[in-house]
C-alpha cells in the first residue's frame, strides 16, 4: 500500500519534469515525423502506392521508431536523476525502493503515449486513414502500450549502468535502426536472402504486421502472437536484468 | 543511562584495496550533538553512507535508534534523515515543491504548511517559488537541510552542513541543530571548520586512519594537549593539524 502511494507521489515528480520541459516529447515525436515526411514525400513518389496509402502503411513502423526514441529520454532522465543526491535521499528515507524506479517507468508509459499521439496526428494530416473500428484502436494502443513498458525495462538498465550521458540515450539507436530492417517500410520479399530472414522473424516485423491488420480493419493473424511472445519475452528479461542493476547499483 | 541513538563497533569498509575505515568504535547519546572531525579522505562521508544505510559495511556493527543498519534498514530510515555532503535537491522543482515532495513522501500531514514554515524558517520564503536551479549554494544548502528536517526524524546526519553558507545563514543552521537537539533528536554531524564543532557539539570525535583516535567534550579534547600523548601526536602531522586548530580556533577569523 504504501509502495503504491510512494510510487504516486514519485511519479508525481517526475510527470512533473516533463511538464517543465515538454520539449523532450516534441524531439521524441519529431524524428519520427521527419521520417514520416521522408518517406511519404521524398521516397514515396517512387513507389506507385500514393502517398495516402503508403503514409498507412508506414504507420505501424513509424510509431515502433516514436516509442525507441521516447524511451531513450527515459534512459536519459534515469541517468540524470541519479547523477543528483536526490535519489540518495529517496533512499535513505522510508520510502518503498521499488517506487523509485516504478516512477520512471510510469512517466516514460505516459510521456511515450502522448508522442505516439502526435506522431498519429501528423500521419493522419498526411494522408494515414483507417478503418479500424474502437476495439482495434484500442488493441493496437494496448500492444503499443506493452511495447512501451518492455522497452523501458530495457532503458532503465542504461540509465543505471551508463557512466556518460552519451552512453545512457546510445542503446536506443539499434532500436531505431531495427524497424527499418522489417516489414516497416518496404515488404520483406523484396529483400535479399539472409536479411530476409532477419527481418521475418525480428520482432519488429511481428508488431509492425500485427498493428497494420488491426489499423486496416483486417483480421489478425499468427503475427499478434508471435509479437505479444516477443514483447513480453523482452520485458522479463529487461525487468532481471534491471532489477540485478538497480541492486548492484545501490549496493 | 539510556541507550545509545547511534552505536558503532569494530565498523570496517573499504573500496577495492583501500581501506577506509578499519575498526570504527562511536556512541553517540540521544538527544545530543556529536561532531566528526577528520582530514579529506579520512573516511567521514563513508561512515556516515553507512549509519543511513546507503552503504553496507564489511564488518562491525552500526546501530541507530535501536536498529541494527545492516539487518534492519527499513526501520533505521524511519527514524532517520539525511543531509548529505552534496545537495540532494530537485532542480526542476521550486523550494517549496522540494518540501512538499519530502513531506508527502513522509506522510506529515498538511505539507503545505509544513513547507511555508520552513521555507521562513531558513530565509527562503521569497524564493520558494522559484526552480532550485536557480538558487545560490547557500539558497541550495538551505533547502537541503530544511527537507532534512521533516517529518521529525529521531536521528539526523548532517555532512558539512554548512560548508560554503555564509556567516549569517551559518548561525541559523547553528541555531536550528541546537533546537533539534534540545528537541531530544539526535545529531551527527561533520565538519571541516573547528569553530563550528566547537560551538555547536557536546562531544567531538576525530576519525584518522580509520579510528576513532579520540573522542570526549572539548574540555577533554583541550586537555590532551599538555598531556604525555603530545609526543604521539607529533608523529602524526595531519593529526597534529586537527589538534592545534582545535586549541587555536579562537585566533582564527
Ligand atoms: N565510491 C568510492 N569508490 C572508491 N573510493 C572511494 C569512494 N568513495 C570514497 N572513496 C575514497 O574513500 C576515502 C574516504 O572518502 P570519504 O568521502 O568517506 O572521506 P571524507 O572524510 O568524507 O572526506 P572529505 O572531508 O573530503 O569529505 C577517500 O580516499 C575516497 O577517495
Ligand atoms: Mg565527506
Amino acid at each position: 500500500m504504501t509502495a503504491i502511494a510512494d510510487t504516486a507521489i514519485l511519479t508525481g515528480r517526475s510527470l512533473r519534469h516533463i511538464t517543465r520541459s515538454p520539449d523532450t516529447i516534441i524531439t521524441t515525436a519529431l524524428m519520427p515525423i521527419a521520417f514520416l515526411l521522408l518517406f511519404v514525400y521524398v521516397l514515396g513518389g517512387a513507389i506507385d502506392a500514393g502517398a495516402d496509402r503508403y503514409a498507412t502503411y508506414l504507420l505501424p513502423g513509424i510509431l515502433v521508431i516514436t516509442i525507441a526514441s521516447s524511451v531513450s529520454y527515459t534512459a536519459f532522465r534515469l541517468f540524470v536523476d541519479l547523477q543528483g543526491g536526490i535519489f540518495e535521499r529517496f533512499h535513505s528515507m522510508p520510502v518503498a525502493r521499488p517506487a523509485v524506479l516504478w516512477a520512471h517507468v510510469l512517466t516514460s508509459l505516459v510521456a511515450t503515449l502522448v508522442s505516439l499521439g502526435v506522431v498519429v496526428l501528423a500521419a493522419l494530416a498526411m494522408g494515414f486513414r483507417s478503418s479500424a473500428g474502437l476495439g482495434a484502436w484500442l488493441a493496437t494502443a494496448g500492444i503499443l502500450a506493452f511495447l512501451t513498458l518492455a522497452l523501458t525495462w530495457l532503458a532503465i538498465l542504461p540509465g543505471l549502468t551508463a557512466t556518460t550521458v552519451e552512453g545512457a540515450s546510445a542503446f536506443a539507436y539499434p532500436l531505431i535502426l531495427l524497424p527499418f530492417v522489417s516489414s516497416a517500410f518496404v515488404p520483406t520479399e523484396t529483400m535479399p536472402g539472409p536479411v530476409r530472414w532477419f527481418a521475418e522473424n525480428q520482432p519488429v516485423t511481428a508488431v509492425v504486421d500485427s498493428v497494420r491488420a488491426l489499423l486496416a480493419g483486417e483480421p489478425v493473424g499468427a503475427d499478434l502472437a508471435v509479437a505479444l511472445a516477443w514483447i513480453a519475452g523482452i520485458l522479463v528479461v529487461a525487468y532481471a536484468l534491471a532489477k540485478a542493476a538497480y541492486r548492484r547499483r545501490i549496493g | 543511562m539510556t541507550a545509545p541513538a547511534i552505536a558503532v563497533g569494530g565498523l570496517r569498509h573499504s573500496y577495492g584495496d583501500l581501506d577506509v575505515l578499519e575498526g570504527v568504535d562511536l556512541e553517540v547519546a540521544p538527544g545530543t550533538i556529536h561532531a566528526l572531525l577528520g582530514s579529506n579522505g579520512a573516511g567521514k562521508t563513508t561512515l556516515i553512507r553507512i549509519l543511513s544505510t546507503l552503504l553496507k559495511a564489511d564488518a562491525g556493527e552500526a546501530r541507530v535508534a535501536g536498529h541494527d543498519v545492516a539487518s534492519a534498514p527499513a526501520e533505521v530510515r524511519a527514524a532517520i534523515s539525511l543531509t548529505g555532503q552534496h545537495s540532494a535537491v530537485d532542480d526542476v522543482l521550486s523550494g517549496r515543491e522540494n518540501l512538499v515532495l519530502i513531506a508527502r513522501l513522509r506522510r506529515v500531514p498538511d505539507p503545505g504548511a509544513v513547507a511555508d514554515a520552513l521555507l521562513a524558517r531558513f530565509g527562503l520564503t521569497e524564493a520558494g517559488a522559484r526552480r532550485a536551479s536557480t538558487y545560490s549554494g547557500g539558497m541550495r544548502r538551505r533547502l537541503d537541510i530544511a527537507m532534512s528536517l521533516i517529518g521529525d526524524p529521531r536521528v539526523i546526519f548532517l555532512d558539512e552542513p554548512t560548508t560554503g553558507l555564509d556567516p549569517e545563514a551559518r548561525r541559523e543552521v547553528w541555531a536550528a541543530v541546537r533546537a533539534l537537539a534540545d528537541g531530544g533528536t539526535t545529531v551527527l554531524l561533520t565538519t571541516q571548520t573547528l569553530d563550528e564543532a566547537e560551538h555547536l557539539a557536546d562531544r567531538i570525535a576525530i576519525l584518522h586512519e580509520g579510528r576513532i583516535i579520540v573522542d570526549g567534550t572539548l574540555a577533554e579534547l583541550k586537555a590532551l594537549i599538555p598531556a604525555p600523548t603530545v609526543e604521539y601526536v607529533e608523529k602524526q602531522p595531519s593529526l597534529e593539524e586537527v589538534f592545534l586548530a582545535v586549541v587555536g580556533a579562537k585566533e582564527m577569523p
